[in-house]
C-alpha cells in the first residue's frame, strides 16, 4: 500500500521568546557598558580599602603613575625605572603649562601595586613635587567590608 | 453586507523579521566585545607641597603632627608600628589611638582640619601597609556612616635610598 504524501510542510517557528531574550541581553550589556578610559593594568594589583573614595567629578589634568611590584613605573605603555620618570613628567608639566593650566592644580594619580616598595612610591611623589605637582591621589580598590 | 465582503478580502501580513534580528544580533555582538568588568577604585587625596616636613618647626598655634612610624623587615613585611614613639599593636589599635587623639584635640578647641599626620616608613616596606595605615587614620565607619578623622596626611621625606 502506497501512502500518499501530503507535500512538504511549512514550519513556522515562534521567534518571540528568542527576541525577548536577545533584547534583555542587549539591555544588560547597555547598562554595564563602560566607555571610561580608566588607565588600568592587570599587572598592577592595587591594595584595597573600605575608605577609598571614588573620584568626585572630573579630575583636572590627571597624570597616572603606575608602579609595578618589581619597582618599574608603567608610564604611557612603557616600563621606566623610578629615577627615569623625571623626563616624562617634565614633558607632562610643559603640556599642562602650554594649556594655560597650573601644575599645582594637576592631580597625579598613583596606582601602585600593593607589593611595591613604599620608598619607590615616595620617590615618585618626591620627583613630582620637585616639578611643582602638589595634588596626589593614592588609588586603591574600593572594597566595603 | 459590504462590510462582510471586505473582511473576507483581508490577508495576513507577514512582517519580515530578518533585518531586525540581524541588527539586534550585531548590536549584541558589539556590546559583548566591548564588555569589560572594571573593579571600583577609589582615591585617597593627599596634598603635599614640596618642603613641608616635620623638620621645620611648627607654628605656635598649630598642633604638632601625629607621627606614625612603620618599620619593615628586609622582605617588606610590616615589623612594627609606632605612634608618637609608642608601640601600637596593629592598624585597629592605631585607629583607636588616633580617634581618641582627635577627640581630645577637638574637645580642647582644635579644628579637625588642623590635625596633621606624618607617615614615616622604611623604603622596603610593602606599599599595601601605607594604604592600610591611611585607611586606619583617615576615618572609621560607625553604623554605616563614615566619620572622618585625619584629613591632612603627609610623608616624612626619604632618608635613605636602597
Amino acid at each position: 500500500m502506497i501512502r500518499k504524501s501530503n507535500g512538504p510542510a511549512i514550519t513556522e517557528n515562534d521567534m518571540t521568546p528568542m527576541i525577548d531574550v536577545t533584547f534583555q541581553l542587549i539591555t544588560f550589556f547597555m547598562f554595564v557598558l563602560n566607555f571610561s578610559e580608566a588607565e588600568q593594568d592587570e599587572r598592577i594589583q592595587l591594595p584595597s580599602s573600605q575608605l577609598a573614595k571614588p573620584a568626585e567629578g572630573v579630575v583636572e589634568a590627571p597624570i597616572t603613575m603606575q608602579l609595578m611590584a618589581n619597582g618599574g613605573v608603567l608610564y604611557a605603555g612603557e616600563i621606566v625605572p623610578v629615577e627615569g620618570i623625571g623626563g616624562s613628567l617634565q614633558r607632562e608639566r610643559d603640556i599642562i603649562i602650554a594649556a594655560d593650566k597650573d601644575p599645582k592644580r594637576a592631580t597625579v594619580i598613583v596606582r601602585a601595586d600593593g607589593r611595591a616598595n613604599a620608598g619607590d612610591v615616595q620617590r615618585v611623589i618626591q620627583i613630582c613635587q620637585e616639578l611643582g605637582f602638589q595634588q596626589f591621589a593614592l588609588r586603591a580598590l574600593y572594597k566595603p567590608d | 453586507m459590504r462590510y462582510i465582503l471586505s473582511r473576507r478580502r483581508l490577508k495576513k501580513v507577514e512582517v519580515n523579521m530578518t533585518p531586525m534580528i540581524d541588527v539586534v544580533f550585531q548590536l549584541m555582538i558589539f556590546f559583548m566585545l566591548t564588555f569589560n568588568i572594571i573593579a571600583p577604585e577609589g582615591d585617597f587625596d593627599v596634598r603635599m607641597p614640596l618642603g613641608k616636613s616635620s623638620i621645620e618647626p611648627p607654628d605656635e598655634l598649630q598642633l604638632p603632627p601625629i607621627q606614625v612610624r612603620l618599620s619593615s623587615s628586609d622582605d617588606g613585611v610590616l615589623a612594627g608600628i609606632l605612634m608618637n614613639g609608642e608601640p601600637v599593636a596593629d592598624y585597629l589599635d592605631l585607629r583607636q589611638r588616633v580617634a581618641s587623639f582627635v577627640d581630645v584635640a577637638i574637645e580642647s578647641g582644635a579644628s579637625p582640619n588642623d590635625i596633621e599626620l606624618e607617615i614615616d616608613c622604611d623604603y622596603e616596606l610593602d606599599y599595601i601597609n601605607i594604604i592600610d595605615a591611611i585607611t586606619a587614620v583617615s576615618g572609621r565607619i560607625e553604623d554605616g556612616r563614615l566619620i572622618e578623622m585625619i584629613k591632612k596626611i603627609s610623608f616624612v621625606p626619604l632618608k635613605k635610598m636602597p
